[in-house]
């Protein structure tokens, strides 16, 4: 019992201190600046397309990563508040399949009964 | 916050790796988030509620600018600005940036510096952090002055669709909303680390309650949050 108590001790106090070097931090600092210059590079020569909103996309998906991985210690939490947290941002995922068929269909009766299209 | 509820029955599970952790730290009848205080587990969950508010902003957004039948203005050419005679397309955007993801590696080495219980460190390190996003959100105040100035309005703007305003005017009101909040936030808590609270375990005015150098980081929460909502603001609204 006195073991499982120090085991339980241990486990509150390792709970408590996320703590991680202070090197770690400044590497991800970097990366960020890295990677905010690398998409306002996407706009400043002027990429169009699907390169450019795939490299917006990629490199957002870098930046939030990092953030919510290493600045607010997600990478170190246990799975039960992991999943808890990300998991339903991505149902989100659902509503914009459903606004983008609900658009196009807007789009189509602005076109169809305002006759301004193309 | 008091010290956290110990409950031995709970705390004597073995941890299990991966998977089989998930399903019997939600499956067993106790606390479900073992390692994580009350504190930051609430404002984690605040935060997730938080990412639907602006899911649905960005969500109209695009709505609004996919089912539009007049041109958008193009983001680009709407934030250039010209410095020393040189036309620089989104420049404003990109140092808003840089500001916001500096006072983002400055709190997280503060949230370091905070568990080292070097209050000296802490302290100064989230008046940095304060400063950076006080400087974000005047660059902001500059940006919808200007923006205003050339006739940008919720209902209308010079360059195309009309929602461009509305879009604009809603979702950066909102995120500078949360910025200035967060500033505030910051240098309470930074007054208090100041003092010496957590030192002396001084009772806060509100809560009368001993507070915990753990507030650094669940502040630090906050504030990477409002970062990050700016990466997708930035992504969606301003590069796409």
């Amino acid at each position: 019992m006195a073991h499982a108590e120090a085991h339980a001790a241990q486990h509150v106090a390792q709970a408590e201190h996320q703590q991680h070097p202070i090197k770690l931090y400044l590497l991800v600092w970097g990366l960020l600046f890295v990677l905010s210059a690398f998409s306002y590079l996407v706009d400043y020569f002027g990429l169009q397309g699907y390169l450019r909103w795939s490299l917006i996309l990629i490199f957002m998906m870098l930046k939030a990563g990092l953030i919510v991985a290493v600045f607010m210690h997600m990478a170190w939490e246990r799975l039960a508040l992991t999943y808890a947290i990300l998991l339903p941002p991505l149902l989100v995922l659902v509503f914009v399949a459903l606004m983008v068929s609900e658009s196009n269909y807007i789009l189509f009766t602005r076109l169809a009964f305002f006759g301004t299209g193309p | 916050m008091s010290a956290p509820i110990k409950t031995p029955a709970a705390e004597t599970l073995p941890h299990r790796a991966g998977l089989a952790g998930l399903a019997s730290d939600w499956a067993s009848d106790q606390r479900t988030f073992k390692n994580v205080s009350w504190g930051k587990a609430m404002m984690w969950i605040f935060l997730l509620s938080d990412t639907f508010v602006f899911g649905c902003f960005l969500l109209a957004y695009m709505a609004a600018r996919m089912s539009t039948i007049v041109p958008w203005p193009n983001p680009s050419e709407v934030f250039a600005l010209e410095i020393a005679g040189t036309h620089m397309p989104l420049i404003l955007i990109a140092i808003m940036t840089f500001v916001l993801i500096s006072s983002s590696g400055t709190m997280a080495m503060a949230v370091n510096c905070g568990y080292r219980r070097d209050r000296r460190k802490t302290a100064i390190l989230m008046l940095v952090t304060a400063l950076f996003g006080a400087t974000f959100v005047g660059m902001q105040a500059f940006e919808w002055s200007k923006l205003i100035a050339e006739g940008v309005r919720p209902w209308g703007n010079p360059w195309g669709a009309a929602q461009f305003g509305s879009s604009f005017f809603m979702i950066t009101g909102f995120h500078g909303t949360h910025v200035t909040f967060g500033v505030i936030f910051l240098l309470i808590v930074a007054r208090k680390i100041w003092r010496g609270d957590f030192d002396t375990e001084r009772r806060g005015f509100f809560t009368s309650r001993k507070g915990r150098y753990e507030i650094v980081e669940i502040t630090g929460l906050y504030w990477h949050f409002v970062d990050l909502v700016w990466v997708f603001i930035f992504a969606f609204f301003y590069l796409w």
